[in-house]
């Protein structure tokens, strides 16, 4: 017992000194503080690192999505007919380039990115402005949907809502769904594109968004009514694009229907 | 040091301490998330953004 007694009290007392004037253990030398110092800001700067990575993969994601689903919502497109209406192949009806950047014209559907897939468009490919709100951004000067010509469209393939994400699940034959809506000019049609090819190219290859796709200069035909998208490639990377080419099927008045491509699920 | 430092600095007892830091790392992360972050995305280390150009973007 008296060996009990003794011990727990030393301990105790250590314990003491330990806590309450723990300033005047041995003092801790210049060294000794600058590399606990440098320990530190390295715990900092991981985590910092650690955060960035985060707020890239993920926080990003979640404010545009949110963004572009209100953008949606703005476009007011009014829910038609679920019955499939006629398929139209003459020339179409072309809304005129919207004059601003990021004025939101129309929406855009991929039944191969999900049912529930549906983004906004926004008037030319400014980075701040278009691409990390917006999503999606028709490059300036290029056709409008159902033109004849390219209407192109970039997109982020990761980060900021990551339109085209799944850009290279798109298979030859698929359907690209574009709406465009002027309601005050009571504009509101479909267009059905189908997937021709998909390249990887650099990305200075801008003969990938002419008029006629690769082929620049020459003057479209009324054939030529072209959609194409671009994205990075690979993931994460800016050295190469993903870009993929779409024809025009058909377009259709959206108070006639809907088209049947966005209710069918892609084999 | 800074760890300590700051630990030192916080009033009140172990668990008010503890909520403190909740708070205070609420908050630089905030501050991180909502001005820190989009700077550097913006001008030091632009993420990829799928666009083709004559003059592509780094």
């Amino acid at each position: 017992m008296t060996a009990h007694d003794t011990m727990p009290s030393r301990r105790s007392a250590r314990g003491d000194d330990d806590t309450r004037t723990g300033r005047r253990r041995p003092r801790q030398t210049v060294g000794g503080a600058l590399v606990s110092l440098v320990a530190e800001l390295l715990i900092i700067a991981g985590a910092g690192t650690g955060l960035y990575v985060l707020w890239t993969a993920w926080w990003t994601d979640v404010v545009a999505v949110n963004e572009q689903t209100a953008l949606v919502q703005d476009l007011e497109q009014t829910p038609v007919p679920t019955a499939a209406g006629t398929e139209h192949r003459d020339a179409a009806p072309v809304l005129p380039e919207p004059p601003d950047v990021t004025s939101v014209f129309g929406t855009m559907q991929i039944p191969r990115f999900g049912a529930d897939y549906v983004r906004p468009i926004g008037e030319g490919t400014d980075r701040e402005k278009v691409l990390n709100t917006i999503g999606l951004g028709h490059y300036q000067d290029t056709a409008m949907p159902g033109a004849e010509g390219n209407f192109a469209v970039a997109g982020h393939r990761v980060t900021y809502g990551k339109p085209l994400n799944q850009i290279a699940d798109l298979k030859d034959g698929d359907s690209v769904v574009v709406r465009v809506t002027d309601k005050a000019k009571g504009f509101d049609v479909w267009y059905v594109y189908k997937v021709t090819d998909s390249q990887i190219v650099t990305p200075d290859k801008i003969e990938t968004i002419a008029p006629v796709p690769n082929q620049p200069g020459v003057a479209p035909s009324a054939e030529d009514r072209w959609l194409t998208l671009t994205a990075c490639h690979p993931m994460w990377s800016a050295k190469e694009r993903y870009v993929t080419h779409a024809k025009l099927d058909y377009w259709m008045p959206a108070s006639e229907g809907t088209p049947k491509e966005l209710s069918e699920t892609p084999q | 040091m800074i760890f300590p430092f700051v630990w030192r600095v916080l009033p009140g007892p172990v668990v008010l301490k503890v909520l403190e830091l909740l708070v205070l790392l609420a908050a630089v992360v905030w501050v991180l998330f909502t001005f820190v972050f989009p700077w550097i995305a913006a001008d030091i280390l632009p993420p990829p953004d799928g666009t083709v150009d004559v003059s592509p973007t780094p």
